[in-house]
């Protein structure tokens, strides 16, 4: 974790992403089936908020809405302040390693957004987010040839690139090991002090959210509501052993119900 | 090889044991490879079967890989052909023979035309399972960059599928020598497949049969050999787990 | 980062043009997938019609010449006769092909050795296409039924050789070890373990080596046999170019080969294999 920043400033007027009323069902052969209900949520610009929830509990959902991949089948959502209608350049999606596209090599990945700019902005580009993301030296590598960790810098970088004003991340970590986790934690907290992105982080992990987030939106099982919203007012970088860490964590815990000894 | 070398001792101490007078030996097999040869004839009745594989083949691809790849994302397309195709794909090429003699009379044509067809169907369907296999999550993230359907196509569909399109290739080009030879038997004049007819029903010269089912086994490896060498490119390996 | 190229970047992306939604793949209504297909075929028709009716075509059949056909052929009895006669040869070449492929496919996937020895065989056995084989066929088999069984053998064999090796080959190494760990028996190993954990992919090469066979049985009929759909498709023409008849022949073929193929992938679904299919 790198040197301590303070809190992004409060939205003035507008969040960068406003969700009212939000509700998916899924109509499948038999019966319909209510994965979210009555999701309300604002989101700061340059702010990061975690969503956590056990897995299954249709908070991928959520996101993919948000991103704009499904439509809701009641509610809102808007960024910055017009309703979502697709896909956009300006916000981007990062799915876990598998979204990185095998048959580019980590350059032809990386630049994959930046089509509309010259041969020589593109590769300037390539480079620089290259070297934000630590792969000097895999350039010309192809997906197959790198590690979990580094597929997902890859991922990374190019979201990046076509500097987007929204990063929507999808349990990024889930398929690493949990020391590798704990790196990539930090390289993303390095790389969003510098960028100050508005990041929507979906994760199962408590631990993550707590040491990442800026706000933590907890979410009960399906169908999925907001139990409760938690502003982790600990600034960066973060002590994984200080009184309030542990509180906060302990009161997520406790919001969940689980137990607190194994 | 050895194993080979096992098969071909087995077959010539058969040969000797049974005394048959018609079934060749392996060494008459090889007399009669060098008589083809010295008399011109092994050249020129694989380049003519080639000739018409390599016709029917490129021509096939050049219609079968768009219609693949448009039955493949079109839902509607696909559900309204389907059936068309599930009746008409088990239909021997053979089968084809009468009407493509109607159409194309005796010769080359309508081998080529029997070639095509058998090669189509095999690529066609090949095709729409690969655009079907391109994973959603590559779809998405192309679509999120602000890919347009041109560019989908082209930078995320196409090289999705070139793995198992040129495993489909290779397949086809199997099935499409396969055909050659039985069209050949049955509709045409020249070439391979009518070598070993006419060996035998020109004098039971057995051993110039067996000579054309050796040439048959030997090219049909070499293309598929050719072939595989394609799949190690980089577009194409990664399809395929270390 | 330059300051130019980022601006340049920002301007490229238009704001305010909202994709058009991606309304999430909605599978087709039950209506659609019965009319798209019918219309298809319809068209079909029609198209056929049209082609025969505008370049007129003296030899070649409109559809209901070709239906009229089909009645004749069954109440001459032959069109259920010559079909169940392709079938019988398809049956005991596929039956056979099955019953060997298998028993060859599984030490060939255990013994390493042993598949390095045949495979440069098969490699160069498996190119020849089955009809080339008909001359020695006939020696072999005479005229008789058994040629074109023989040739039906071949042509299902090759294939269910390498689907089953390669089936037995991937077969997870925790499985044996498991089974050892049992102490299981020789023989129970390969019937409670390797047989069922095959099975999946052993039922695919099964399937495309049927359609295989069903093609060739086709052909081989062709080729000196005065029975079956093979036959009939080419006796019809040589006989008195009744092309009508060579067309409800081809259409009979299809369908049959239709059904095998469907009722193959049936037997996919069962509980036993099902596990296979399932990502």
């Amino acid at each position: 974790m790198t040197v301590a920043t303070a809190r992004p400033a409060t939205a003035t007027t507008q969040p960068k992403v406003a969700i009212r009323g939000f509700g998916m069902t899924f109509a499948t052969p038999d019966k319909q089936v209510e994965v979210l209900r009555g999701i309300d949520l604002d989101v700061a610009p340059g702010e990061l908020v975690c969503v956590l929830g056990p897995s299954g509990c249709g908070k991928t959902t959520l996101l993919n809405v948000i991103a704009g991949f499904l439509a809701p089948s009641e509610g809102t959502v808007r960024i910055d302040g017009e309703p979502v209608a697709g896909p956009d350049p300006r916000r981007i999606f990062v799915f876990q390693e598998r979204g990185v596209f095998p048959w580019l090599t980590v350059e032809g990945n990386i630049g994959f957004g930046l089509w509309r700019l010259s041969e020589t902005e593109r590769r300037a580009r390539v480079a620089h987010y290259v070297r934000l993301v630590g792969l000097e030296g895999f350039e010309r590598a192809y997906p197959q040839e790198l590690s979990g960790g580094m597929k997902q810098r890859v991922e990374v970088a190019r979201a990046l690139a076509v500097d987007p004003d929204v990063l929507y991340l999808d349990e990024p970590f889930g398929a690493l090991d949990s020391i590798t986790r704990l790196q990539m934690r930090g390289e993303l907290l390095r790389i969003q002090e510098r960028e100050r992105k508005t990041v929507l982080f979906v994760t199962h992990d408590i631990d993550e959210s707590v040491q990442l987030a800026d706000r933590v939106v907890v979410m009960s099982a399906r169908p999925a509501q907001v139990r409760k919203i938690v502003e982790i007012d600990i600034p960066h970088p973060r002590d994984l052993s200080s009184r309030r860490y542990i509180e906060l964590r302990d009161g997520i815990f406790a919001e969940i119900g689980l137990a607190h000894r194994v | 090889m050895t194993g080979v070398a096992l098969f071909v001792a087995a077959w010539a101490a058969a040969v000797q044991l049974s005394g048959t007078r018609l079934v060749p030996g392996p060494l008459a097999v090889v007399r009669a490879l060098g008589e083809l040869l010295s008399h011109g004839l092994l050249l020129r009745y694989l380049v003519a079967s080639l000739f018409r594989v390599t016709w029917g083949f490129l021509l096939a691809a050049v219609v079968a890989i768009p219609a693949g790849i448009a039955l493949g994302l079109s839902r509607r397309g696909e559900a309204a052909l389907n059936p068309l195709m599930q009746v008409l794909r088990p239909i021997s090429p053979l089968a084809w023979i009468p009407l493509a003699i109607l159409w194309f009379g005796v010769g080359d044509r309508a081998a080529i035309w029997l070639i095509f067809i058998a090669s189509f169907f095999s690529l066609l369907v090949t095709v729409i399972r690969a655009v079907h296999d391109v994973d959603p999550v590559h779809r998405n993230a192309a679509l999120n960059f602000g890919l347009d359907r041109r560019r989908l196509l082209r930078d995320v569909v196409l090289p999705a599928i070139l793995p198992q399109l040129v495993i489909g290739l290779r397949l086809t080009l199997g099935v499409a020598w396969l055909v050659v030879v039985a069209a050949e038997m049955i509709a045409v004049n020249s070439g391979v497949g009518f070598l070993i007819i006419d060996a035998r029903n020109a004098g039971n010269r057995y051993d110039l049969v067996v000579a054309g089912m050796v040439m048959i086994g030997a090219v049909g490896l070499l293309l598929d050999t050719l072939v595989r060498r394609l799949e190690r490119l980089p577009s194409v390996a990664w399809g395929f787990s270390a | 980062m330059s300051e130019p190229a980022l601006e340049r970047l920002a301007a490229a992306t238009p704001s305010g043009s909202p994709r058009r939604a991606i309304a999430m793949a909605r599978p087709l209504s039950p209506a659609a997938r019965l009319l798209l297909p019918l219309g298809a075929v319809l068209l079909a028709l029609l198209l056929w019609q049209l082609a025969v009716t505008l370049t007129r075509t003296q030899v070649f059949p409109l559809p209901a010449e070709v239906a009229r056909g089909f009645a004749e052929l069954q109440r001459k009895g032959v069109l259920w006769s010559y079909a169940g006669d392709s079938l019988r040869r398809v049956g005991l070449g596929f039956g056979a092909a099955a019953l060997l492929g298998i028993a060859l496919g599984v030490p060939l996937g255990r013994a390493a050795r042993l598949d390095r020895l045949v495979n440069p065989l098969i490699q160069l056995l498996r190119p020849i296409s089955p009809l080339a084989w008909m001359p020695l066929a006939v020696i072999w088999f005479g005229l008789s039924d058994l040629a074109p069984t023989f040739l039906i053998f071949l042509a299902a064999f090759f294939p269910i050789v390498v689907a089953t090796t390669s089936a037995v080959r991937t077969i997870p190494p925790a499985f044996f070890r498991a089974a050892g760990n049992f102490a299981l028996p020789r023989g129970a190993l390969l019937r409670r373990v390797l047989l069922p954990a095959i099975l999946p992919r052993v039922l695919t090469g099964l399937r495309v080596a049927l359609g295989i066979a069903w093609m060739v049985v086709v052909a081989a009929e062709m080729l000196g046999v005065d029975s079956g759909l093979g036959y009939l498709i080419l006796d019809s023409r040589n006989a008195g170019k009744r092309y009508d008849l060579v067309i409800a022949g081809m259409l009979m073929i299809g369908a049959i080969g239709l059904l095998l193929d469907l009722g193959m992938r049936r037997l996919e679904r069962l509980p036993a294999v099902r596990w296979g299919f399932q990502s």
